[in-house]
């Protein structure tokens, strides 16, 4: 097996950018720069940089400390602190983190939060988790309510809520912050880069309809989602990221060469398969080569969509700044109602051919997971593709069993096989 | 302290019987008697926590709480939908979607409690095609001119698809009645809550939930006129006046608590003073006003009068304070906090909660329950074991 993985460029742009952002968080204090914790569903990254403000994404800390395997230790300081065993453990593995001294994934020291912008947008546990912050540190919470699209669509009244809150609240809490006015063309600036980078991002996600697909789209695409959802969407950097990332994956393409695994070039792709929910971070490695082993690609994932749902033909719009932002608000994939999701599953089953789909259920999620099991009988009734379905967590390794895992994705994938073979012979 | 068993005083007990009767009704017959009577007439149910039953009233039918089922409801098919750390709720409102109860119902509201019932609401309309599904977005920025107005917007566009349900159109008129109908329900309850408060020997806390929970199926008008009429009966009992610890109660504002594990509180020897389970019959303590535009005026009263519930963004130290404005005035000694497994608002919340009752100097205890719970000595011990640290304090 091939262990000595080349870098890509786009990889050590990543990896640059990230190291020169933890630096810029750990001597904010000292330079008197101010930060604005938020989410990633529902983040307002380039209203927040045209303020010169730092965005902290206390999700990606976590999952960050969970690749890392620091989460568990997290967690436990967390609960004996008195949080429950049953509540989401990206809260309590940042809870622990910030007890035990806000130590970031680099090993730098986090600054404290100034502002907590509770971007309210699918998650419930978003508010309450911000609440705690509060309560730990002092800093203010400021509420943007992007209302549920319950009825599965956005409507007028929902988007102006959402933009009269932009206006009344969150611009002049971070004019407050920063010392600075508004600058609505620094912003439009910003988002005509995010539009570029979407653009960019979309054709690599889309190319996974190729056979063999070029790319993985889980679990390579979480790296490659990592700029645009978190503090660089509308940066330079991130427009460069992307530009480089889907020329690697076309010449990928140009060289009829698949995925690059963390153990090497992927086998020859064997299942195409769509996946549901988010990545087991605590064995992220561990649960990819259950798959890679297998020649399983994986085609296309919900979990990529998060962030921002940018396969259906949005784009940031930067003529028209605080409704692009509503509509990207209101459009991120958790935001979604249950039967969006299903089209959208069912829809990538069949545009990207894949041979079936499986869900990876988290228990702390009940954001995602909480109607899993439909969601696997309507995708399977409306594709006519087989479903597969294992458990796991976000950060807690407590609830990560890989023989049961392992042996989940076996039995799926040689049901698989098995329709094939069937399949041809009859 | 080992408390004496609580009976109903005899002159209520017809009314308690009718009571457990109805919260035992699982096949909503209720409903279906009513519809039957009213002939053309139609049922709406809504879901935990709160849900403007009052938009339901105005266009002429029936607001039916779906409560869940306690442990009275085996969940066959309901399972088959949830993994197992989701809560119990959706399993036995599930179930009972799918068993045919609630086919009685023309219609559900679902709240935005939390992702578990905003999720369900989505399965509903998969699972139910044929039936009016509503989610309700209740206004987490609580300015009047974003959250409250937003809100009222929303109200108008449900009250207009309640109309068409119905068939009858709502108006402001038949809103400011349905107001003025729910005003007087609300009330009514608030006192039921009070007299318990004054004399929490003649109002045992089972009989008291039993009497809320009534409301789910009963006709709002009959439940109000039930609760006065309990309380008539209920405040010239003979009961007599027993020291035992009072206690407050919180966490159980959407999977109901068993009736049992409510009476085992008492049993163990704990009053409960206040607690927050079928919080929707008190979430407003004012009225909703009747004149002007009702629902400009409903979102007002939403944004500045709801209660300190964890599905709510509160202000900054809101929450404890509202907690320990309840403690003292119902004379609460501590808090018991009665948290549904697996629900993430109360449990999220309940840390935050029991820090600024701790800093307070307010004793608390914790324990957690599913609705389907039916074994409850360790329950009985420990909340026994509160009752007398409370009294020893
Ligand atoms: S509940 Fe889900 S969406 Fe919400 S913070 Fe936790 S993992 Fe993220
Ligand atoms: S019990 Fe808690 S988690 Fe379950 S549906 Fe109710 S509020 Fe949601």
């Amino acid at each position: 097996m091939n262990t000595t993985v080349m870098k890509d460029r786009s990889q050590e742009r990543q990896k640059r950018m990230l190291a020169d952002y933890f630096k810029r968080l750990a001597v904010s204090r000292e330079n008197g720069w101010k930060n604005v914790y938020t989410f990633v569903p529902g983040n307002l990254t380039e209203l927040i940089l045209s303020f010169d403000l730092l965005p902290v994404l206390p999700e990606i800390n976590a999952l960050q400390s969970g690749m890392r395997k620091k989460s568990g230790a997290f967690i436990q300081e967390a609960e004996k602190a008195g949080h429950s065993e049953d509540v989401c453990a990206y809260v309590k593995s940042d809870l622990g983190m910030l007890r035990g001294g806000n130590i970031g994934p680099t090993g730098e020291p986090l600054p404290s939060p100034d502002l907590l912008l509770l971007s309210y947008t699918g998650c419930f546990t978003f508010m309450k988790w911000f609440e705690i912050l509060r309560e730990e540190t002092g800093a203010p919470t400021l509420m943007l309510h992007v209302p549920f699209q319950g009825e599965g669509r956005v409507t007028r009244e929902m988007r102006d809520y959402v933009i009269r809150q932009l206006k009344t609240e969150v611009i002049p809490a971070l004019e407050k912050l920063s010392g600075k006015a508004y600058d609505e063309s620094r912003l439009a600036e910003m988002l005509a880069r995010s539009r570029a980078m979407e653009d960019d991002l979309v054709h690599v996600l889309e190319s996974a309809k190729r056979k063999p697909s070029p790319i993985d789209g889980y679990f390579a695409a979480v790296y490659y989602i990592g700029p645009i959802f978190s503090a660089f969407r509308g940066t330079e950097d991130a427009q460069h990221y992307y530009r480089e990332l889907r020329e690697e994956v076309d010449a990928r393409i140009a060289q009829g060469i698949g995925p690059m695994t963390p153990d090497g070039p992927m086998p020859p792709e064997k299942f195409r398969l769509v996946v549901e929910g988010p990545p087991a971070w605590t064995h992220f490695n561990e649960l990819w080569r259950m798959f890679h082993a297998e020649g399983a690609v994986i085609v296309a994932s919900t979990y990529t969509k998060v962030g921002g749902v940018y396969d259906d033909g949005f784009r940031h719009d930067p003529s028209d700044p605080l409704g692009t932002l509503a509509d990207y608000c209101l459009g991120c994939y958790t935001n979604r109602s249950m039967q969006d999701r299903v089209n959208m599953i069912a829809r990538y089953v069949k545009d990207y051919d894949a041979d079936g789909f499986m869900i990876n259920s988290v228990k702390s999620c009940n954001s995602f997971s909480a109607g899993q099991l439909l969601i696997l009988r309507e995708v399977e009734r409306l594709t006519g593709r087989p479903g597969g379905f294992f458990e796991s967590d976000l950060v807690d390794p407590r609830y990560f069993s890989a023989a049961n895992i392992k042996n989940r994705v076996e039995s799926y994938l040689q049901m698989l096989d098995q329709r094939r073979t069937g399949g041809a012979s009859a | 302290m080992e408390a004496p068993v609580i009976t109903a005083p005899a002159p209520v007990a017809p009314i308690v019987e009718r009571c457990e009767a109805l919260l035992n009704d699982l096949t909503f017959e209720t409903v279906r008697q009513w519809k039957e009577n009213h002939p053309g007439k139609k049922a709406i149910g809504w879901l935990p926590v709160w849900a403007p039953r009052e938009l339901i009233l105005a266009a002429g039918m029936l607001p039916v709480g779906v409560m869940g089922a306690s442990d009275r409801l085996e969940i066959v098919k309901g399972d088959a939908y949830y993994q197992s750390y989701i809560c119990h709720l959706p399993r036995s409102v599930l179930e009972l979607g799918l068993n045919g109860s609630l086919d009685v119902l023309d219609g559900v509201l679902f709240p935005s409690t939390c992702d578990v019932i905003r999720n369900l609401s989505g399965m509903w309309r998969i699972l139910f095609p044929q039936k009016y599904v509503r989610y309700v977005d209740v206004p987490q920025n609580p300015a009047m001119s974003l959250g409250g107005r937003f809100f009222a917007e929303d109200l108008r566009a449900i009250a207009a698809e309640l109309g068409e349900v119905s068939g009858t159109p709502v108006t402001h008129e038949s809103l400011r009645a349905a107001f003025a109908v729910c005003n007087a329900n609300r009330r009514a309850v608030h006192d039921l809550y009070a007299l318990r408060v004054a004399k929490p020997w003649c109002v045992p806390s089972a009989e008291l939930y039993l009497l809320v929970r009534a409301g789910a199926l009963l006709p709002v008008e009959e439940h109000t006129a039930l609760i006065r009429e309990y309380m008539q009966l209920a405040e010239a009992s003979a009961a007599k006046p027993m020291d035992m610890a009072r206690v407050t109660v919180r966490g159980c504002f959407c999977e109901q608590p068993p009736l049992d594990l409510i009476r085992t509180i008492e049993r163990s020897g704990c009053w409960i003073m206040d607690d927050d389970w079928l919080i929707a019959w008190r979430w407003f303590k004012e009225d909703l006003p009747l004149e002007g535009d009702p629902f400009e005026n409903m979102a007002r009263v939403f944004v500045t009068d709801s209660p300190a519930c964890p599905t709510m963004h509160l202000a900054h130290g809101v929450k404890g304070a509202a907690l320990k404005a309840e403690i003292k005035n119902t004379g609460s000694e501590g808090v018991l906090f009665m948290a549904p497994s697996f629900c993430d608002p109360a449990l999220l919340d309940q840390p935050m909660i029991q820090a600024a009752i701790e800093k307070a100097g307010i004793p608390w205890s914790a324990l957690l329950y599913a609705e389907n719970t039916g074994q409850f000595q360790v329950i009985r011990e420990q909340a026994g074991t509160f009752a007398d640290a409370l009294k020893l304090s």
